[in-house]
């Protein structure tokens, strides 16, 4: 269940303001780390807002989930130097280790697998992010070893 | 700290000028960690951990350990520059956090280049 | 008539802030008293490189090298060294005992090659501490504009510089400020600034460095350019991807504040001024200035059409003056080091007018297949081989260039042949490409051309907001096509097909996004048709990318069972006994290229 007096206390520390909805939904997507139907609602409401508004904003930007995300969270950075340093291959080494489809989160609920354009540390091309950890000029085959430095048994759990 | 007065500013140029330089001050050389995204990314926070701990275990009080901005050669990272007193700054490039410890006992404490991991003396040229 | 010898005095900021100035003017009015001034001239420098013992000078063409010195080391000096000729032990640089046992910073082309305005204090200042800022003459530049100069002096300043755009449009900064200053007096309401941090182009990260590195000089120039404008209120719209460029510039901004160098009153004078942060949420199209805006006002990030300027109706309808972060962070030194020393980098003469040339300096990401990749900062008009072959220090494992990649989504990839084009805003536009924001990707003869379009097109078909059509329908054939051809399944005409869509988008699209979302593939059509042709004609990846396009084989003479291809191949594909060479079955092969990546031999072969 989401908790409904967090959300309104992250509207009121924007002032309830409409101009700061942006601002409003990244605070919440961090705090319950996707936005669920009463995110948008409750949100919606308190800012005096559309839903259709609110929810215009949720799906316009890509920092923002309306489904449930992993309690890892791993984006395979698609820059331009990590692309022709073989990003691409590295996405689908990722995606076939864990099952999963880029946007999908496991099952289980310990990884979910995006993308993201640039993280900004080409030097370190190709790179992947876990949460906050960045794994850089990482190769297919050292894949397996950084999962498990996240969940030791995501083999079992997993398939 | 009260608000500046233009003539403040000029005071406060004047004093912080000294410690930048490493020229007033007790202190004998300066650490710098290079924490830019890079930089971290490729471990600049453990190789600064190492640094602190090593330092605290050897009792050192006169070294000045600070952070930085990138240092521009990302493929390099992580970077340190170690300035002793009236010396060329000294960088340091794909540093490990033993690496780190063994700069700092040879070179701070030591004064001598750990040329192995040292790239170059000397500070960028500014326009 | 000439002068037998030159007093090199250091200018360079670290020295500057250790009395550099008063040196020079005491080493000036001792040599006239002397009378040597027609023999002896003192030449101001740009950072000699020790800013540790400064200030530093050198003596030509003796080549004696002075630092640590005081102006009462003045007499001495003249009297000893340039009157008798010889020169003063005591003050020189004595180096360390033993034999330099690394090279110079200078020695080493990547340093070297590079001219450091925007990024002076890279590396040298804490970012989390003003008082280092203020150490290296931070702030003094914003003295002197609210103390010395009017706002109409300070934009006819930027102008004569020559500033142009940084994030990519190269429009003149100063002409800018000059409109959105205009607009706001013609309508009698308060203008806003706001600086562009939503470095969206895959493959650069110029703006984020110089925010993680020295923040104050962004905060610095906005303070400059809001007393020029007239502004009170300023923005900084960031990034969500750069969390520590974010708590670094917050932290920045508070320690200004404690100061009062932003909020009411700024430096004791009537002038007020602040700066608030909004986080983007990762949309590419927030860079452009009217997404940006709307943005800015809490809305979806939606462009609208520019038949009304920013300048004028922007933010909340309020004159908006917008620019990026790197054009912002060379305006403190504009200010206090004058709009001739600026105008004085770069190419082209800029003098009459800002549009005829390229002053300054360009910070470029330099990535992808070079030796050195990294941050750097050159002059304009630099050669692409100078940064790539010089600074980059080449391709690595000794394989060959193909092209260069610049300007982002929006810009193209130029071949060889261009290698000595100079590198400005004018040149790279002719050539098919443009400047962007900065990012440079160095791609090797194993990168695929049509792929780098598809993944381009790809990554825009993504972006687009979906507002106007040509944009959106025109991408997704774009991509539809290019994908075709990188399966293998492109068809005689695919060609000509994208090249009609690219036309058709570069005029009726609503915003610089789609216009200039065709340029991947446009530059990649002009430069390499024969890649396009190749994969089309005759189902073939020259470069070996394209997965449809290649096999993976195992060369029997070169395998030594090492087995490592084995274990790192996910769907048993290959088989063999240890010792022995193994073979790969094409059926369960799935074109990962595990096998490659894990072979020690060269034994896995691609094709």
């Amino acid at each position: 269940m989401t908790d409904v007096t967090k959300i309104e206390q992250i509207v009121d520390r924007h002032g309830r303001s409409r101009d700061h909805l942006t601002a409003i939904l990244l605070d919440c997507q961090e705090e319950f780390l996707h936005l669920p139907r009463e995110v948008i609602e409750t949100v919606a409401a308190r800012v005096k807002a559309p839903v259709t508004q609110v929810l215009g904003i949720a799906t316009f930007f890509r920092a923002f989930s309306l489904k449930p995300v992993g309690r890892h969270r791993i984006h395979v950075c698609m820059g331009t130097a990590c692309h022709v340093q073989g990003a691409q291959r590295l996405l689908e080494a990722v995606s076939r280790e864990l099952g999963i489809q880029k946007g999908e989160t496991t099952p289980d609920m310990q990884f979910s697998l995006d993308t993201v354009n640039c993280l900004g540390c080409c030097g370190l091309a190709p790179a992947v992010t876990v949460n906050t950890d960045v794994h850089g000029k990482l190769k297919q085959t050292a894949i397996p070893r950084m999962l498990r430095k996240y969940v030791k048994d995501y083999k079992a759990r997993t398939h | 700290m009260p608000r500046l007065t233009i003539d403040d500013l000029k005071k406060l140029r004047e004093q912080a000028a000294g410690t930048i330089t490493l020229r007033s001050g007790a202190a004998r050389a300066r650490v710098t960690i290079h924490m830019g995204t890079c930089g971290i990314a490729a471990g600049a926070r453990e190789v600064m951990a190492a640094l602190l701990k090593e330092i605290e275990a050897q009792g050192v009080t006169d070294v000045i350990v600070t952070t930085s901005g990138c240092a521009g050669l990302c493929s390099r990272e992580p970077m340190a520059t170690v300035e002793l007193r009236s010396q060329a700054p000294v960088k340091y490039v794909n540093l490990t956090p033993d690496g780190m410890v063994r700069v700092f006992r040879a070179h701070v404490l030591g004064g001598e280049v750990v040329t192995e991991s040292a790239l170059a003396a000397g500070c960028e040229t500014t326009g | 008539m000439a002068f037998r010898s030159h007093v090199l005095v250091c200018a360079g900021t670290g020295c500057v802030s250790c009395g550099s100035f008063d040196l020079g003017a005491a080493l000036e009015r001792e040599i006239a008293s002397r009378g040597l001034a027609d023999e002896i001239q003192v030449v101001r420098t740009g950072c000699q490189g020790f800013c540790a013992e400064g200030p530093v000078l050198v003596v030509q063409p003796d080549e004696v090298f002075y630092c640590g010195l005081k102006t009462s080391d003045v007499a001495t000096l003249v009297e000893e060294h340039l009157l008798k000729g010889r020169p003063v032990r005591k003050l020189m640089y004595t180096p360390p005992s033993a034999p330099a046992p690394v090279p110079k910073l200078s020695q080493i082309p990547f340093f070297a090659k590079q001219k450091l305005v925007v990024l002076r204090n890279r590396g040298l200042v804490d970012p989390e501490r003003i008082d280092d800022y203020i150490a290296r003459d931070g702030y003094e530049a914003l003295a002197k504009a609210v103390t010395e100069l009017t706002p109409e002096e300070i934009i006819r300043e930027i102008k004569l510089s020559g500033l142009r755009g940084r994030g990519g449009g190269g429009f003149p900064t100063g002409v800018k400020w000059a409109t959105c200053r205009q607009a706001a007096l013609h309508r009698g309401v308060e203008p806003v600034i706001v600086c562009n941090a939503d470095e969206g182009d895959p493959g650069a990260f110029m703006d984020r460095s110089i925010i993680e590195s020295d923040p104050h000089a962004v905060i610095e120039g906005m303070a400059i350019g809001a007393r020029a404008i007239g502004a009170r209120q300023g923005f900084v719209y960031i990034r969500h991807e750069y969390p520590i460029a974010r708590e670094r510039l917050a932290k920045a901004l508070d320690q200004a504040r404690d100061y009062g160098l932003l909020g009411r009153g700024i430096l004791g004078t009537k002038f007020d001024f602040d700066i608030s942060v909004v986080q983007g949420a990762g949309a590419f199209v927030c860079g452009e200035s009217t997404a940006l805006m709307a943005s800015l006002e809490g809305k979806a990030g939606e462009p609208r059409a520019k038949y009304i300027h920013t300048v004028e109706y922007g933010y909340k309808n309020l004159p908006t003056n917008l620019n990026n972060v790197e054009t912002w962070a060379n305006v403190p030194l504009i200010i206090s080091r004058g709009a001739a020393w600026f105008a004085s980098m770069g190419s082209g003469d800029v003098s009459e007018n800002p549009w005829n040339g390229s002053s300054g300096t360009k910070v470029f990401s330099l990535v992808g297949k070079v030796n050195n990749t990294g941050l750097i900062e050159v002059p304009m008009g630099i050669t692409l081989r100078e940064i790539i072959f010089g600074i980059g220090g080449g391709i690595p494992r000794g394989r060959a260039f193909k092209a260069v990649q610049t300007g982002g989504p929006s810009g193209g990839c130029l071949p060889a042949t261009h290698l000595d084009m100079p590198v400005d805003f004018d040149s790279l536009t002719a050539a098919g490409s443009m400047m962007g924001s900065g990012g440079m990707i160095v791609m090797d003869d194993q990168t695929c051309m049509v792929d780098v379009a598809r993944y381009f097109i790809a990554f825009l078909t993504e972006e687009s907001c979906g507002k106007c059509i040509p944009c959106r329908e025109g991408l997704r054939c774009s991509l539809d096509v290019l994908t075709r051809i990188t399966e293998g399944k492109g068809e005689e005409g695919d060609i000509a097909l994208l090249e009609e869509m690219g036309a058709v988008m570069q005029d009726a699209c609503l915003c610089a996004l789609g216009s200039s979302a065709p340029n991947p593939v446009m530059s990649t059509l002009r430069y390499f048709r024969d890649e396009y042709e190749a994969h089309v004609r005759e189902r073939r990846c020259p470069a070996g990318v394209c997965k449809a396009l290649i096999t993976y084989t195992i060369d029997q003479a070169l395998c030594d069972g090492c087995h490592a291809c084995v274990t790192a191949c996910s769907t048993g594909a290959i088989t063999g006994q240890v010792k022995y060479p193994h073979q790969l079955n094409q059926s369960l092969c799935i074109k990962c290229g595990a096998c490659l990546d894990a072979c020690k031999r060269n034994a896995v072969l691609r094709a």
